[in-house]
């Protein structure tokens, strides 16, 4: 292939893709087969998620390799922009989904289960004893049951500002770091740059560690778990898809971190930087609105 | 295929054997592959189809039993429309937007092709679940919970599948929509896109808003199932119809995902045997538009019956019935087309008319469905199926046919056999009305959907529809045969193959070479619109 | 005979058979929505007449106008093709025209629902609970239950290879072994609900449909004008027997009505004796309620279906001590309902004895009503 930087590159023919599907479908018949309670299973996800390990670090040595070669023209770097910017809409949707569940879930559903509006009768006749509060601890069976939650002062379960307070604060000082990283790039000051990549990482590792504490508490001192009402569902998968959103992030600041030390980025080529800055924006933006809707209000 | 249109070597080295195929960063093959898997599925769901129409020929049950037939079901909607249609729409988009656009390939050809050789496994796991404890998924297409929970050792599969199929999805449309912004040749303005184009960006967008959507629904059921969650469960405070609320929403912009495509098909191939350029191009990019936006805002419409309070009836009704308005503005500007033209009816155009009068039908039976007082009464009986069926399979199915026609001299170089192309229209066209006709009036008459067996009063109907389904099965053959005709030889192709034919694909050889277009060509207002 | 000619020989015998086709059927079948027995009913049937119609005419436009430029203009009469493409005053007016038809539907279309959504006032509260696959109703002013399945005919019927000719019953797939009764001209409240999955209500002749969904209760009401005999569905995707669990209204008068509730009460208070009953009894009884209630999942003859629900015949329980029996029918597990609130005691303990001295099992032991009341 040419190397020059006027033709648009098209990547010669590579095994990656297929490694990448073989290696998620040996993912998802484990994880199926675990699911379904076979021990197998477990054993072939791991497989899987190696192989997945595998394909990510194949793929982008190649990626790599031809961005250093210069096989990257401006319009090729224009189509990673596009491409990042949509992958990261796509995943804003992915959270839309579990956001819209909770609207529906604190403005309708359980309003209705407690009486209100259209669920006069469903109150009536069937969760006659149930109440409608946010966050919802005593769920419509326990009222059923006449089994009350442990814990009456409902706002303090998780209290917006103690733990996640701090988190926020890490998380948006984060954002900060990484974008003093990006000037740094910029002027090619490239001690700094480090400097502040590493500081974002370390932001985020101390993030996802208090995240891991305040889980820990709510398992074992507050009851709340994912098995506790709707309450501990959307709590736990908005947090947790989150928390998996900043260990990715994370993970690809410290690559990025490494790579700035090989001194792989100019002032002015530098798409893979910007590329997971903007993953890392996204990433506490969502917390923003986890922050607002599950913590907070 | 002919090596004859090699005009630069250098460029036109071909891979060779299976990893030609395995590893291909080529649109044109990556395209084909769709195209092939795209078939295969239509011919799997059409099986099932089959087994569905078997079982319903007579009343009381003869063949398969009533999980089975659930089954049936909603594996063959399953596989029709994310294993037949969409990669259909896909494969059509790979082949042709480049050429389209005057790009050399796709922004980032690497991840197409791991966008399609997903496909093939992600219907693997699917498919798989026949075999499983507890059988394939039998709780319809919609996966409601808590119905779905059900089933056997076949969900965590189901899920999955669902998983694999969205992530393909996205890739595919980031992939579409970072080609079309960026890689037009000089001069291809916006505004001078071909419909084609304009619409599969308008379904990329689509996609990608909508497909993530899905992606987290499925997920709830899965943690609701495997981890204890309550999302769908009103004892832990949920409620069952949270998730169809989340699938709807996906689900509605997908059954646009699954029309535009084909919409842009009559539009490339209406004003080529008109011989006479495309009635309001604006209108139609901004209805596109409109109806892909509108199409956010009706999702409940399938959930008439959930008893919503009165203000969401109304809203989602009015909501409904305004998608009608674009809709026509479409359907007029292709009548508008055709008016004082000079019209030609090769095969290409006999499907794209089939496409107006009889997507036109399911659109006026949806229409019905959209007020929501009678939609108390049409819901979830034969009224739906056919209704969508009729979008679907003469609207959607006909457009991809007509497609397939249009740019098969392209691709392959040569002409097609007219005369079975005619003979595949017309019986297609007779056997699909007589399929899928009846199914309004037993609809009407209060047959249920999703039923194994039914009363006696519905029995000639059904049988009459049972032999419509065989004959239009046994019709779809010929396009096989026709295909692989072509394929093999015939009738030399011209680089513009149609008369009428105007854009850039048509300026490259047929069949054009292994890299589209190595050096952009210049875009001209008139050479666009022309 | 050239291609041509033959292309149209077979295109004229298919289209001239397909019409003595229909013409037969249409003798002979209804092909439209039924008018039904209440206002509710006859206003939305004539809101769908009328959007049937608008849409048939349109649709005779818009096809005339498409088949006249696909005819007019064809290249073989020699046409030369126009080359405009564009008028702002087409586009203005086919945007328009439609939005006001719209408008015209609507507006009738807003005045039925708000009528069909006036729950209040009524004089009697059914509620209906969906089960898999059956029908629960409660009439919870005069607090009598009735569990109404598929009629054992039409299930012995609805079976492969079960050699009965479905035209050989009445009304197939759409009889019941307890049928409801309801009183006409009184405004009856229907609650909706469901204990497993979700299910949908569905009598045409009242005019609406609307889904049971575990948890929640929906409210709806109806005010059957016309005595007379009632069927529907279940039109909500609920599982295996979703195609098999109707749903029969007997409307009567309110005399005739009032009747048949002391009928029920009567019953009703001979069951709550909980007398000893013989093994014969017991047998008799336990065949009818079994089929109606569990043969749907564990097969006729116990033998259930494989993955999904146990054999009867030879399992633990059914043949291992009468508790752990009565207890699982009573309370359910996982896919198993629990059968409690849907039962009475007598048909617990008939159906009870029943699978355990069937099939090959011989536990050989008798469940009397009395043991089923002590379990609950
Ligand atoms: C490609 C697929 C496709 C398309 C394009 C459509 C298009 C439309 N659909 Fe359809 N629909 C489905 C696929 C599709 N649908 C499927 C698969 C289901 C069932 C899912 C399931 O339950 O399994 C379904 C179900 C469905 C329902 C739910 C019914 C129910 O379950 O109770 C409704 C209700 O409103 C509806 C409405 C509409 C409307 C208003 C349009 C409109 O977009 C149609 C607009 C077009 C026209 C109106 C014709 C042309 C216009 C003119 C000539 C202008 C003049 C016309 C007027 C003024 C009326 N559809
Ligand atoms: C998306 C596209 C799509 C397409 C293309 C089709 C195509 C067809 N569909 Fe499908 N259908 C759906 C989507 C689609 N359908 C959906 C979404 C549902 C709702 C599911 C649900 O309720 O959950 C549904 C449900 C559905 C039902 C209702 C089932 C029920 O409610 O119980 C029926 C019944 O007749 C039916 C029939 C058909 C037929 C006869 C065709 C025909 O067009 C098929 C044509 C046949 C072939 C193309 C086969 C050709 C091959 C041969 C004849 C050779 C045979 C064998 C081999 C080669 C192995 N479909
Ligand atoms: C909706 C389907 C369904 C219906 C209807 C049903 N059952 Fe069951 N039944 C099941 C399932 C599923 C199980 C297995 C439960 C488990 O252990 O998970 C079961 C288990 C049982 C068992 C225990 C069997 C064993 O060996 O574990 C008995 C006894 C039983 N049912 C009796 C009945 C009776 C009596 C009726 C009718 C009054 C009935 N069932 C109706 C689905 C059903
Ligand atoms: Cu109950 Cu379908
Ligand atoms: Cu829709």
């Amino acid at each position: 292939m040419s190397d020059s930087s006027d033709t648009y590159f098209i990547p010669e023919p590579s095994r990656w893709p297929i490694v990448g599907t073989l290696a998620l479908f040996l993912t998802f018949i484990g994880g199926g087969m675990m699911l379904n309670g076979s021990g197998f299973g477990t054993f072939i996800l791991g497989m899987g998620i190696a192989a997945v390990i595998y394909m990510f670090s194949g793929w982008f040595s190649d990626v790599i390799r031809e961005s250093m070669a210069g096989n990257y023209s401006k319009q090729v770097d224009i189509s990673f922009r596009w491409g990042m910017s949509w992958f990261i809409f796509s995943e804003v949707m992915f959270f839309a989904a579990f956001f819209g569940a909770l609207f529906y879930i604190r403005v309708l559903s359980v309003p209705w289960l407690g009486g209100e509006g259209a669920g006069f009768a469903t109150h009536m006749f069937l969760w006659p004893d149930f109440k409608a509060v946010w966050p919802l601890l005593t769920t419509p069976d326990m009222a059923l049951a006449g089994v009350e939650s442990q814990y009456t002062a409902i706002k303090d379960v998780i209290p917006a500002f103690d733990v996640p307070l701090v988190n926020t604060i890490l998380l948006l000082s984060s954002g900060v770091t990484i974008t003093l990283a990006h000037h740094a790039l910029r002027k090619d000051h490239r001690a700094p740059l480090c400097w502040w990549l590493a500081a974002t990482v370390l932001l985020g590792i101390v993030f996802v560690y208090f995240q891991i504490g305040e889980y820990a508490h709510a398992y074992h001192e507050l009851d709340l778990t994912m098995k506790s009402g709707v309450y501990g569902s959307t709590f736990f998968m908005l947090t947790g898809f989150h928390g998996f959103h900043v260990t990715m992030g994370a993970t690809m600041i410290f690559i990025i971190l490494i790579r700035s030390m090989k001194g792989h980025f100019s002032s002015k080529d530098h798409f893979a930087f910007e590329g997971v800055a903007w993953y890392w924006h996204f990433v506490d933006v969502v917390w923003l609105g986890l922050y607002i809707f599950v913590y907070w209000i | 295929m002919s090596d004859a249109a090699v005009h630069d070597d250098h460029h036109d080295h071909k891979p060779t054997g299976i990893g030609r195929w395995l590893f291909s960063t080529n649109h044109k093959d990556i395209g084909t592959m769709y195209l092939i898997f795209a078939l295969t599925m239509f011919f799997v769901g059409g099986a099932m189809a089959m087994v569905i129409r078997a079982e319903l020929f007579q009343p009381g049950l003869q063949f398969v039993n009533p999980q089975f037939f659930n089954s049936m079901t909603t594996v063959h909607a399953l596989v029709m429309i994310f294993g037949a249609l969409m990669p259909a729409g896909v494969g059509l988009a790979n082949w042709m937007i480049p050429l389209m656009i005057g790009a050399p390939d796709m922004a980032m050809p690497r991840m197409n092709n791991m966008s399609f050789w997903l496909l093939p496994f992600s219907f693997t796991l699917l498919l798989s679940t026949f075999f499983m404890e507890g059988g394939a998924p039998a709780g319809g297409w919609t996966m409601y919970p808590p119905l779905v929970f059900q089933l056997g050792d076949g969900f965590p599969f189901l899920i999955f599948a669902v998983h694999l199929l969205g992530i393909s999805s996205i890739m595919g449309a980031i992939n579409i929509i970072a080609t079309v912004f960026n890689m037009r040749a000089p001069g291809m303005t916006f505004m001078r896109l071909p419909l084609f184009v304009w619409t599969w960006i308008i379904t990329a967008f689509l996609l990608i808003a909508a497909m993530p959507v899905l992606a987290g629904g499925v997920t709830m059921l899965l943690t609701d199932k495997f981890f204890g969650t309550a999302f769908f469960d009103a004892a832990g405070g949920g409620d069952p119809l949270l998730f169809q609320h989340v699938f709807w929403f996906f689900g509605h912009p997908e059954v646009y995902i699954l029309v535009l495509p084909s919409f842009g098909i009559i539009s490339q191939i209406i004003p080529t045997f008109a011989r006479k350029p495309l009635f309001g191009y604006s209108s139609m990019v901004y209805a596109t538009a409109s109806i892909a936006f509108l199409s956010f805002f009706v999702w409940a419409h399938h959930m008439f019956a959930v008893g919503m309070p009165l203000a969401g009836e109304l809203f989602f009704m009015y909501a409904t019935m305004m998608i009608a308005v674009p809709t026509g503005v479409k359907i007029f500007n292709w009548t508008a087309t055709m008016w004082k033209g000079s019209m030609t009816f090769e095969t290409p155009m006999l499907f794209a008319i089939g496409v107006l009068f009889m997507f036109s039908i399911g659109g006026f039976s949806g229409v019905m469905m959209g007020i929501t007082p009678v939609d108390f009464q049409y819901h979830d009986t034969y009224f739906i199926v056919a209704h969508f069926h009729y979008v679907i399979v003469p609207g959607i199915i006909f457009g991809i046919i007509g497609g397939i026609y249009y740019w098969l001299p392209k691709w392959t170089g040569h002409m097609y056999d007219e005369t079975l192309g005619k003979w595949h229209f017309w019986l297609s066209t007779i056997s699909v009305n007589v399929l899928f006709f009846p199914m309004h009036f037993i609809g009407l008459a209060g047959m249920p959907r999703r039923i194994p067996d039914y009363s006696t009063q519905f029995a000639d109907w059904n049988a009459i529809i049972s032999i419509g389904g065989i004959v239009f099965g046994l019709s779809q053959l010929i396009m096989v045969w026709v295909v692989i005709k072509c394929i093999r030889g015939g009738e030399k192709a011209t680089d513009e193959v149609w008369e009428g034919a105007h854009g850039l694909e048509f300026t490259l050889p047929s069949p054009p070479p292994f890299h589209s277009f190595t050096t952009p060509p210049e875009v001209t207002e008139a050479s666009a619109h022309s | 005979m050239s291609v041509d000619k033959l292309k149209r020989t077979v295109l004229g015998l298919i289209a001239v058979s397909l019409f003595l086709v229909s013409g037969a059927v249409l003798a002979e079948y209804p092909l439209n929505l039924t008018e039904g027995v209440t206002e509710t009913s006859h206003r939305v049937y004539e809101l769908h007449m009328i959007i049937l119609y608008v849409v048939t005419v349109i649709g005779i436009v818009v096809f005339s106008v498409m088949t006249w430029s696909i005819f007019h203009h064809r290249k073989s009469k020699g046409a030369v093709a126009a080359q405009f493409h564009h008028s702002t005053t087409a586009e203005i007016i086919w945007t328009v025209i439609p939005i006001l038809i719209l408008i015209g539907m609507a507006i009738p279309a807003t005045q039925v629902l708000i009528f069909m959504e006036k729950t209040g006032d009524a004089e009697m509260t059914l509620k209906v609970t969906g089960h898999q696959w059956k029908w629960q109703y409660d009439y919870l002013d005069e607090d009598i239950t009735i569990v109404s399945a598929l009629h054992a005919d039409d299930r012995a019927a609805a079976q492969i290879d079960s050699g009965i000719n479905p035209e050989s019953i009445d009304n197939y797939l759409n009889n019941v072994d307890n049928p409801i009764v309801l009183p006409i001209d009184t405004k009856i409240r229907i609650l909706t609900t469901a204990s497993d999955v979700i299910h949908s209500w569905w009598v045409p002749d009242l005019g609406w449909k609307r889904d049971a969904i575990p948890g929640f209760i929906n409210d709806n009401w109806t005010n059957i004008k016309k005595v007379g005999t009632y069927r529907g569905k279940c039109t909500e995707l609920c599982g295996k027997d979703h195609g098999f669990m109707p749903i029969v209204v007997h409307a009567v008068t309110k005399e005739d009505y009032a009747v048949w509730i002391e009928e029920k009460k009567a019953e009703k208070a001979e069951a709550a004796l909980g007398k000893d009953m013989t093994m014969a009894e017991l047998m008799e009884k336990g065949a009818t309620v079994y089929a109606a209630n569990c043969a749907a999942c564990h097969m006729a003859q116990g033998e259930g279906a494989a993955g999904l629900f146990p054999a009867l015949a030879g399992s633990p329980i059914a043949t291992g001590p009468a508790g752990d029996h009565i207890s699982k029918v009573l309370d359910g597990k996982n896919l198993m309902p629990a059968f409690k609130g849907q039962l009475n005691d007598v048909d617990l303990a008939a159906v009870i004895t029943y699978e355990r001295n069937s099939w090959g099992n011989d536990a050989g032991d008798m469940v009397q009503p009395s043991d089923v009341k002590a379990a609950r």
